[in-house]
């Protein structure tokens, strides 16, 4: 087990992030429930009316951002899309940042001026336009490279995304210069509305192959798998040996964005039984499960209160 | 020296001053030096930071936006201007938004060369000047090189500052000597140069005293060297006096210059190659009617291409695209 992984950073709250010296395992449920909890206290704020815009939840995909970001340190970024919050959450920790950010406020990280999907901050940025962020992520390895470090750009990807061009046109550049790019694809099996059957033609994973470029799959919702994974990709990226893709078959168990939503519900009900929360929770005793749960929740009940608050 | 020449050779001095520099292009390599030669040389003296790349425009843009969000300054080559559409996704949504919508907090400043223009038979898919559907982007720059900018001032600036750039270089430009004003002349025009406080110069021209005017044109690019000769030959022909008003940032724009002619002449004639309607001239046309109504003696002139296909057939080709003889037409109506 990794016991290098990427500490919480400075100024955050570390009921949310982590309690230094706790067990990596308690660490990590408490940074997936942290996800988990913020992003359905947003839906319950959309509810309220209190939000505007439109906001795309991760719910059941919080493993893929606590196991990837695990293995990033200072000087490696991430580029994310519309489904930012955990990406954005478990790198940097910054709850009331992000919700403020969402309330429109002039505290949040943008300013109220990117939202939901528009985020920047040291090491991080997103955008909403599926795709394109793909080469700029290989343009910010570009530049890692030509400054001769060993930090590596990651952006994260859905499926539903492989239909856009730019990500092929990227991917064969990537490949060509060598850059330390590392693609996270996560196939949760629905692009909005329409089933992976309806958008994707032939393999997944030999569309990275074409460019060779290595792809690791994997079919798991467990933090503890994933970041086992997840930190042998980045170290791959990192000592030089260009770019590589995970690929990673999960679930999203929320709606696409707000509520819409018209997938089976048998679907939805098999995959809340494999749910990483669930997955990894079993590892902790009850009181230990509990204990976290109580702290993150206290620790949310002040950020959205100080967010309201502030201008 | 000759304008594609003089072009390298800034681009050379610029990535010899500067480290962050890097240029990325299809075809761009030695011993090619790109599809107008304009980057010959540079991939031998600068391997690492001079990259041919495959036929990947958005890849182009999109790379070049991470490596200027990165801080380095990114200059990206479109081989033929026509295939600025495969970019518009990244200028658009990417390049132009960044600074703004991540609150200052990131900046982007991808420098984009673009040839441009038509004239020389290439046809329909080769021959444009799309730049006017970039015009209205907002926090997006658009410059267009002439003869009367020296690339060396025009990069300097582009260096120097964080915000994109679109750069459109009409390919007929390449070969030709490049004529900034010296000594308040442009061969034998009298030259002037309004420098507004972060703005690159706008060169005026005329073959008599601004005030002895009595129309303006407005041009850029290749254009703008045509429009020159047209000025200068009605001048000793036929007495017809026009100052020729040259900006090389044609977006967003300095009017100024423009205001303080047409205040004089009463009379604006707009000359650009992209196609007619929805164009640079329109947007002219409309802000000087609303700054100078009550002195334009007639409604503003918009010269532009035929909006259709620009044919391969020499003179097909002539009957679509803004040239000589149509400049000289509208000047002399202006004049009348
Ligand atoms: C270029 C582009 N086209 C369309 C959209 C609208 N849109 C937002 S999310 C989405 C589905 C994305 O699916 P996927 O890539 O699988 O990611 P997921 O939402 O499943 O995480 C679409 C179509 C967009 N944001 N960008």
């Amino acid at each position: 087990m990794s016991t290098a992984l990427a500490p919480a950073q400075d100024g955050t709250d570390e009921r949310l992030t982590g309690i230094p010296g706790e067990p990596l395992a308690h660490r990590r449920y408490r940074r997936m429930r942290f996800i988990r909890r913020f992003e359905e206290t947003l839906l319950q704020l959309f509810e309220e009316g209190a939000l505007n815009g439109t906001t795309h939840a991760c719910i059941g995909q919080e493993a893929d951002a606590v196991a990837v970001t695990e293995h990033l340190v200072e000087g490696d970024h991430i580029f994310s899309n519309h489904r930012c919050h955990g990406h954005y959450l478990a790198h940097s920790g910054d709850a009331l940042g992000l919700m403020a950010e969402i309330m429109g406020k002039e505290a949040g990280v943008c300013r109220g001026l990117g939202g939901s999907q528009h985020i920047c901050a040291p090491g991080f940025k997103s955008n909403g336009v599926q795709g394109g962020i793909v080469p700029n992520a290989a343009g910010i390895a570009l530049a890692n490279q030509l400054s001769g470090n060993d930090a590596v750009s990651v952006v994260f990807i859905g499926d539903g995304t492989l239909g856009e061009g730019v990500v092929y046109e990227t991917l064969n550049m990537a490949a060509l210069w060598k850059l330390p790019l590392l693609v996270v694809c996560e196939d949760n099996r629905w692009a909005q509305s329409t089933p992976i059957a309806a958008n994707l033609a032939g393999d997944m994973a030999s569309r990275f192959a074409a460019f060779g470029v290595p792809v690791r799959e994997v079919d798991s919702t467990d933090v503890e798998e994933l970041s086992g994974i997840a930190g042998e990709e980045v170290a791959a990226v990192r000592s030089g040996a260009g770019p590589r893709v995970l690929l990673i078959h999960t679930y999203r168990l929320c709606h696409h964005s707000k509520s819409d939503d018209e997938r089976p519900e048998q679907e939805i009900a098999e995959r809340w039984l494999v749910e990483p929360l669930l997955v990894h929770g079993r590892r902790l005793d009850e009181s230990d499960r509990k204990r976290i749960e109580d702290e993150v929740e206290t620790a949310l009940s002040e950020v959205v209160a100080t967010a309201r608050a502030s201008a | 020296m000759i304008f594609a020449k003089e072009l390298g050779d800034t681009l050379r001095g610029a990535l010899g001053d500067d480290e962050r520099v890097v240029l990325l292009g299809e075809d761009i390599a030695d011993p090619y030096g790109g599809a107008f030669k304009v980057t010959r040389g540079l991939s031998t003296a600068f391997p690492q930071r001079v990259r041919t790349t495959p036929i990947s425009e958005g890849a182009i843009a999109g790379i070049s936006a991470g490596l200027a969000l990165a801080g380095y300054r990114p200059i990206a080559e479109v081989m033929f201007g026509d295939f600025l559409t495969l970019m518009f996704d990244q200028v658009v949504n990417h390049i132009a938004k960044y600074q703004k919508m991540y609150a200052e907090q990131a900046t982007c400043p991808v420098i984009i060369r673009a040839a441009t223009g038509g004239h020389r038979g290439y046809g329909p898919t080769h021959s444009q000047s799309l730049e006017k559907h970039f015009l209205g982007v907002p926090h997006l720059r658009v410059v267009a090189a002439s003869l009367y900018h020296d690339p060396r001032v025009v990069f300097a600036d582009f260096l120097g500052r964080d915000e994109p750039v679109l750069y459109v270089e009409h390919k007929l430009l390449y070969p030709q000597h490049l004529t900034p004003p010296v000594g308040g002349r442009v061969g034998d025009l009298i030259a002037t140069s309004d420098n507004a406080p972060g703005m690159l110069p706008t060169v005026r021209l005329s073959a008599v005293p601004a005030e002895d005017c009595t129309v303006t044109v407005l041009a850029y690019g290749y254009q703008a060297m045509l429009a020159a000769q047209v000025i200068e030959r009605l001048a000793i022909e036929e007495e017809i006096f026009a100052e020729l008003v040259v900006p090389a940032q044609i977006a967003p724009m300095d009017w100024a210059p423009v205001e303080r002619s047409v205040a004089v002449t009463g009379r604006l004639v707009t000359v650009e190659e992209g196609a007619d309607g929805w164009s640079w001239g329109s947007e002219a046309a409309s802000v000087i009617s609303r700054r100078l109504f009550g002195k334009l003696r007639q409604p503003v002139d918009v010269v532009a291409s035929e909006p259709t296909i620009i044919p391969s057939s020499k003179p097909k080709e002539a009957d679509v695209l803004v040239g000589s003889a149509r400049i000289e037409a509208a000047v002399r109506a202006a004049a009348r």
